[in-house]
């Protein structure tokens, strides 16, 4: 168990240095957006010298250097700043619209899951056959796709078409409201509530946009399975497996995806990644009140404190999982740690 | 099983015969859709080159009595809400996408090349260093970091080019790194060491282009990932700016009047996005099966 716990310490070590840089990549790179955000919350009325007082009450007249201590110095203590456009702290905005956010890209991301792991292992067990082939043109296609492209054709053929779908306005129907807030996950909340009118309401309105970042997420799970299956299938231990006559469905399933299982959990990171980026424009094609289409907003307006807020955020957040991807990684194979 | 086995057996006589040119011709006979794939990518070129100069119609020329008309005879892919002809917009968009993930994979390319050749080669803390800024960079959602570079820099098309080029370095760099890291030893690379030659020498001659063929199909997948980006950031209104033609700029638009029904304004533009993202991927599947028929996926 010592090394295997040493391994753990030593990955959590690493994050450190790349959480460091994640917060200088994302302070010079809100520090340089065009715009003067003094003048911009001043509003257009303002002289020059409240512009200047403003910049001053914001500490924008300080050296850059100082400037980034400040920063640190605010993060430690969770202040991200004040957004510009909408009043309140970027803390609260984000905490208010990431549960939207994640609902949309865990209910995605389990999807696919659903649809790539058996389209996997069926076109790894069957190679050369239709199945194989369909997999790898449905993997390619489906890589392929723009997001807010299939957004919109499934918008057209859903909505407009055949009226399947409510108008892609949003997370829940003008005639619903919205259900007391528990976790923020409408389908959770609306459950917990005992509210299933409503829980039908968020759940048709969250199909669509789910189904989208779900096509763009099939490719990737569906082609490391296959390859991860494939790799197994063809490995010592399975032929052994097999010459002590063990069934095939044993062999398959008992064996070979156990050990398959390992990589794709891999890509899930990932895919977890691309589904972040991805997000920003199912969210902006849907009216998704998420924290992408936050970010769209405000950088449309040059909105320092709430880009930083959002890039750092889904930076953290992205290396917070892939710390726990690794970590439950190394509690899963019994081989790490060992060597 | 039958994958990991067949293609031993029929290879061998293909390697024995003329060597590069007969490998290529067996594996495009064996795999007829990278042959579609180079021929597709025969057409886009040919777009690029040549569509400006061959579409019916000035691509920025409005024509306010025929707008919003559905596909006909006279405009292919229907007009737009100006009465612009989408087919001639859509053909002329072509060059515009094109050189943006071609100029962004090139960038991407020499910089993950040099930055990987110098970690992979004298290893130490220039490596560790690289390592540790790569990794920062990985650590973000990479979209979301040229989100954050267009908007810092200025939302211009070059901009959209130096995003794209900065999140793709990583994994040139990496790979780059890995292939020159196992090789620094080799017996070749002490041999043409001990000839004379300079490390710098022995690096970028002997041991740098064996990196090449696998960089080859991280390029063309990347290309096809490059459109993808750019035409994601215009949607979101960064980079290419109207009326200028651009395939995600003009899904933006057209996605305005999808809701009443006018589906061709942004399915044409969006279908020959996808169809150049498809072209590449493809191309890129069919490169590795001819560079290393081992990794077939």
């Amino acid at each position: 168990m010592s090394p295997r716990a040493k391994m753990i310490l030593g990955r959590v070590a690493q994050a450190i240095p790349v959480i460091l840089g994640v917060v200088v990549i994302s302070f010079v790179l809100t520090r340089a957006l065009p715009g003067d955000p003094a003048a911009y919350f001043a509003g257009p009325a303002a002289d020059a010298e409240s512009i200047a007082e403003i910049r001053e009450a914001l500490g924008l007249d300080k050296p850059l250097l100082q400037q980034f201590f400040y920063y640190v110095g605010d993060l430690a203590r969770g202040e991200l700043g004040t957004s510009l456009t909408t009043g309140q702290t970027v803390l609260a905005d984000l905490a208010a619209r990431l549960p939207a956010s994640l609902e949309l890209t865990l209910v995605a991301l389990l999807l696919s899951c659903a649809i790539a792991i058996p389209l996997g292992v069926l076109a790894a067990t069957r190679p050369g056959t239709w199945v194989d082939h369909l997999c790898r043109v449905l993997v390619t296609a489906g890589v392929s796709m723009p997001t807010f492209f299939t957004g919109i054709v499934l918008i057209y053929v859903f909505y407009y078409l055949t009226g399947l779908a409510p108008s892609p306005l949003g997370r829940l129907d003008f005639i619903y409201l919205s259900p007391p807030h528990v976790t923020g996950f409408y389908l959770i909340d609306a459950a917990v509530a005992g509210d299933f009118e409503t829980w039908f309401g968020a759940l048709k309105q969250l199909i669509l946009p789910a189904t989208t970042l779900a096509l763009f997420t099939l490719a990737p799970i569906a082609r490391m399975t296959r390859a991860a299956m494939l790799s197994a299938l063809s490995s010592d231990f399975i032929r052994t497996a097999r010459a002590a006559g063990l069934g095939s469905r044993k062999v398959l399933y008992g064996y070979a995806f156990r050990n398959a299982l390992l990589p794709v959990v891999t890509t899930l990171g990932m895919v977890f990644s691309f589904t972040l980026g991805a997000n920003v424009l199912v969210e902006k094609v849907f009216a998704w009140p998420g924290i992408g289409s936050y970010a769209v907003e405000a950088l449309v307006v040059s909105d320092y404190a709430a880009v930083q807020g959002f890039v750092l955020a889904m930076a953290l957040l992205f290396v917070v999982l892939n710390l726990i991807i690794d970590i439950a990684y190394a509690l899963i194979d019994p081989r790490i740690g060992l060597n | 099983m039958a994958d990991m086995t067949a293609p031993e057996t029929p290879r061998a006589p293909a390697h024995q015969g003329d060597t590069t040119l007969g490998h290529i011709a067996y594996v495009l006979r064996d795999n007829p859709v990278t042959l579609l794939a180079f021929a597709m990518l025969a057409f886009f070129l040919g777009c690029a080159v040549f569509g400006p100069a061959l579409v019916p119609y000035d691509p920025l020329a409005t024509h306010a009595a025929r707008a919003l008309e559905a596909p006909s005879w006279d405009h292919w892919f229907g007009t737009d809400n100006l009465g612009r002809d989408v087919f001639s917009r859509v053909i002329v968009a072509t060059r515009l996408d094109l050189t943006i993930s071609v100029a962004a994979v090139a960038l991407s390319f020499a910089l993950g090349s040099v930055l990987g050749s110098i970690a992979g080669y004298w290893g130490g803390w220039l490596d560790a260093v690289l390592n540790r800024c790569l990794d920062t960079i990985m650590a973000f959602p990479l979209f979301v970091l040229a989100m954050g570079v267009v908007a810092a820099l200025g939302n211009t098309v070059e901009n959209i080019i130096y995003a794209t080029a900065i999140i793709n370095i990583p994994f040139y760099a990496r790979l780059v790194r890995a292939e020159v890291n196992i090789r620094r030893h080799a017996g070749f690379a002490q041999a043409a060491k001990l000839a004379g030659n300079s490390d710098l020498r022995v690096l970028a001659v002997h041991i740098f282009p064996n990196a090449l063929p696998p960089m080859m199909v991280q390029v063309s997948l990347n290309l096809g990932w490059a459109i993808l980006n750019a035409a994601g950031l215009s949607f979101i209104g960064l980079g290419v700016r109207p009326p200028t033609p651009e395939w995600g700029i003009m899904v933006a638009e057209g996605a305005n009047f999808i809701v009443s029904g006018e589906w061709w304004l942004a399915l044409f533009p969006g279908l020959w996005l996808m169809l150049a993202v498809f072209t590449f991927n493809l191309l890129g599947d069919g490169l590795r099966d001819i560079v290393d028929p081992r990794k077939r996926t």
